[in-house]
């Protein structure tokens, strides 16, 4: 997609320092501790991470849908200038599935199993605004046909069940549309999906940021996938994103050791039939971090200053790195 | 390899019907007349296969393909409706008992979910020790043995009296894949092995896997959707499209000269780290129900270069060039 110029492009989405706790027995996880992004019109910004890394848990926060004993406890969700986090639940519920949706790795997280496909969408279309059944059943039939269901008009009397995972998954992003609106939260849409499905749907969803303008946050564990859609990524682990950049910057010239990592794990990095080149051992339990950085138990360059908090720093022209020791970072 | 011994794993023909099972008023009615008598699915429609002493052999399919039902077919859980299932030459179903139980234990099966595939109220000593203990495998103390093949899959013996629960996703792997080993089996089938895995642990299994390939030769039918860990470490790939093998050769070739338009098709829709902000496009359509496969080639209705020939005729698997096979009736125009 075309760049915009950066003065006209002031963000749809800015979160601050969000803070987002889980208060469990066995004590206090940061899922996400301390995260800052920002999402301009039009633009993809893939969310990286693996498991706990809270990629997901940020994308909860945006959409307000932490539930107990998780809270979020700091920072700011800018949507338009205004603030989620000190909105009221009643507000929170016109802007959720109105300007702001929201699509999940399992489609039947959206759909009701006993509920006709048309019920659901004609229902998501009245929630929001006085509209007659004839005009909300024609806005179905429109967000059906744009995200690819042929003969939507037949397949609106149809049951979840009656259709494959794909075709859900794309009601599901149906429904996500069906208010036009300025951004979607995408957590793992595709991860459970076959390649070719899944290029069906990037497919879609790349066309949605290019002709309506909408902004995209692109949560997924999957590299591959935000090298072919974004335009910026995020890198996260143990609830902070460690860096941040121009997908062609971060991915061609990482900084962080973990995100460098993780693209030289990659298979198609490594020569055919070589040992990969792998991270040493696990993922983190957010309950016994190290302390200073997070990452310092499995860094190949951790040394003693690393026990103290590294803070994002700017490595190149909007590459944003957490780490002490960028430089040691080169790109195999 | 010499050409008088027999490949290590053979598939002759093989089908796998599964169909519903009628309670008493259905079969009546059916007899009757009255509806039509249940369809069943062919998950594997006459597969052909063969899989060599010590090559990595992987199998690439989109969901319900009929890759995992093949793999357990291979592995011996599973019998086929039709054909044979050779090992060594051997036919498990035409042995003795006891040979066939032997016989059974060289070949070994990774489950997709670690999570699933061990028993939570086992300890880790137990699971990975009863099956040599039952088997008469080991001589001399059980413990060590144990230990021994924690350590081989890269675990701290020190662990052993956990449950499955106190391990992460990775580690769980490891001990599925230190409870397989632990019957000294000389042919692994790995089912989507690494597909629930995190990327960076995905990495360390994958080593795992190559490096005890090295250790104690083993052969592996390696099942998975993503292309890319195939690539990396599969000596030969087959590709299977709804039941039945579309084209089956040596890496290179598949990924160098892939020649079925299904598989020119996967290839192409594989995102790759290299391939920045590309346009999408898809294969048209979905993957049909294989309970009602399209005629003919089942991927016509999607393939580009369909003819009318394509919707009436299966096309068979044949050499397209030594070693490469393909089935597609493109290959005959030329």
């Amino acid at each position: 997609m075309q760049a915009l110029p950066a003065a006209a492009t002031a963000p749809i989405l800015e979160v601050r320092d969000l803070r987002t706790h889980f208060f469990m027995r066995a004590g206090v996880v940061p899922a996400v501790d301390g995260v800052s992004f920002g999402v301009a019109p039009g633009e993809v910004l893939g969310l990286v991470g693996e498991s706990g890394s809270g990629k997901t848990v940020t994308g909860f926060s945006v959409m307000r849908l932490v539930e107990p004993p998780g809270r979020i406890v700091g920072g700011k969700i800018l949507f338009r200038g205004r603030d989620l986090a000190q909105l009221s639940e009643r507000a929170m519920r016109d802007l959720r599935g109105n300007r702001i949706a929201m699509v999940f790795q399992d489609p039947m997280t959206t759909l009701n199993p006993v509920l006709r496909i048309d019920t659901q969408l004609i229902e998501a279309v009245r929630a929001h605004g006085r509209t007659s059944r004839r005009a909300a059943r024609a806005r179905a039939v429109e967000a059906m046909a744009m995200v690819g269901i042929p003969q939507p008009e037949e397949r609106l009397s149809a049951y979840p069940h009656q259709f494959s995972g794909g075709m859900r998954q794309r009601i599901a992003i149906a429904i996500a549309l069906l208010h036009r609106p300025e951004l979607i939260i995408a957590d793992e849409p595709t991860t459970a999906l076959d390649v070719t499905i899944q290029a069906q749907i990037l497919a879609e969803v790349q066309r949605l940021a290019r002709e309506h303008g909408t902004a995209l946050l692109w949560i997924t564990h999957d590299l591959s996938v935000v090298a072919g859609l974004a335009d910026r990524v995020a890198v996260m682990y143990a609830g902070r994103i460690v860096e941040s950049g121009a997908v062609d910057r971060v991915l061609d010239h990482p900084r962080h050791p973990y995100t460098s990592g993780l693209i030289e794990s990659v298979p198609s990095r490594n020569r055919r039939g070589a040992r990969l080149r792998q991270i040493p051992g696990m993922t983190p339990n957010l309950l016994a971090l190290p302390r200073g950085c997070a990452f310092r138990t499995r860094c190949p360059h951790a040394a003693d200053a690393c026990a103290a908090e590294p803070r994002l720093t700017e490595t190149a022209p909007g590459q944003m790195v957490r780490c002490f020791y960028p430089e040691r970072v080169t790109a195999a | 390899m010499s050409l008088a011994e027999p490949p290590l794993l053979e598939l002759c023909g093989v089908s796998r019907l599964f169909a519903r099972r009628q309670d008493m008023i259905g079969r009546l009615a059916a007899r009757a007349g009255l509806v039509a008598a249940p369809q069943a699915v062919r998950a594997v429609d006459g597969v052909d296969l063969q899989v060599r002493r010590g090559e990595v052999l992987g199998l690439v399919g989109e969901s319900g393909c009929g890759k995992s039902t093949l793999g357990r077919m291979a592995a011996g859980l599973l019998s086929p409706t039709r054909g044979r299932v050779l090992y060594r030459g051997a036919d498990f179903a035409a042995m003795p008992a006891g040979a066939a139980r032997r016989a059974r234990l060289t070949v070994q099966m990774i489950f997709q979910d670690p999570y699933a595939s061990l028993n939570p109220r086992l300890r880790v000593a137990e699971i990975v020790g009863e099956a040599p203990r039952v088997h008469g495998l080991i001589d001399g103390d059980e413990q060590a043995y144990v230990d021994a093949q924690l350590r081989r899959a890269g675990l701290d013996p020190g662990y052993k009296r956990r449950y499955p629960h106190q391990f992460s996703g990775g580690q769980r792997q490891r001990i599925g894949i230190a409870r397989a080993l632990a019957v000294r089996p000389e042919f692994l089938v790995c089912d989507e092995a690494v597909a629930a895995l995190d990327v960076s642990i995905q990495a360390q299994i994958i080593n795992l896997f190559m490096e005890l390939r090295d250790q104690l030769g083993l052969t592996y039918l390696f099942i998975s959707h993503d292309l890319g860990v195939v690539e990396h470490l599969s000596d030969r790939v087959a590709i299977m499209y709804l039941g039945r093998i579309v084209e089956a050769a040596a890496v290179e070739q598949v990924f160098g000269r892939p020649n079925h338009p299904y598989t020119q098709a996967l290839l192409a829709e594989v995102p790759r780290l290299e391939t920045r902000r590309r346009r999408f496009t898809a294969i048209a359509g979905e993957l049909p129900s294989p309970l009602h496969p399209p005629a003919g080639c089942h991927f016509h209705p999607r393939c580009p270069h369909a003819m009318p020939r394509c919707r009436a005729e299966a096309p068979v698997l044949r050499e397209i060039a030594p070693g490469h096979r393909s089935a597609c009736h493109l290959n005959d125009r030329a």
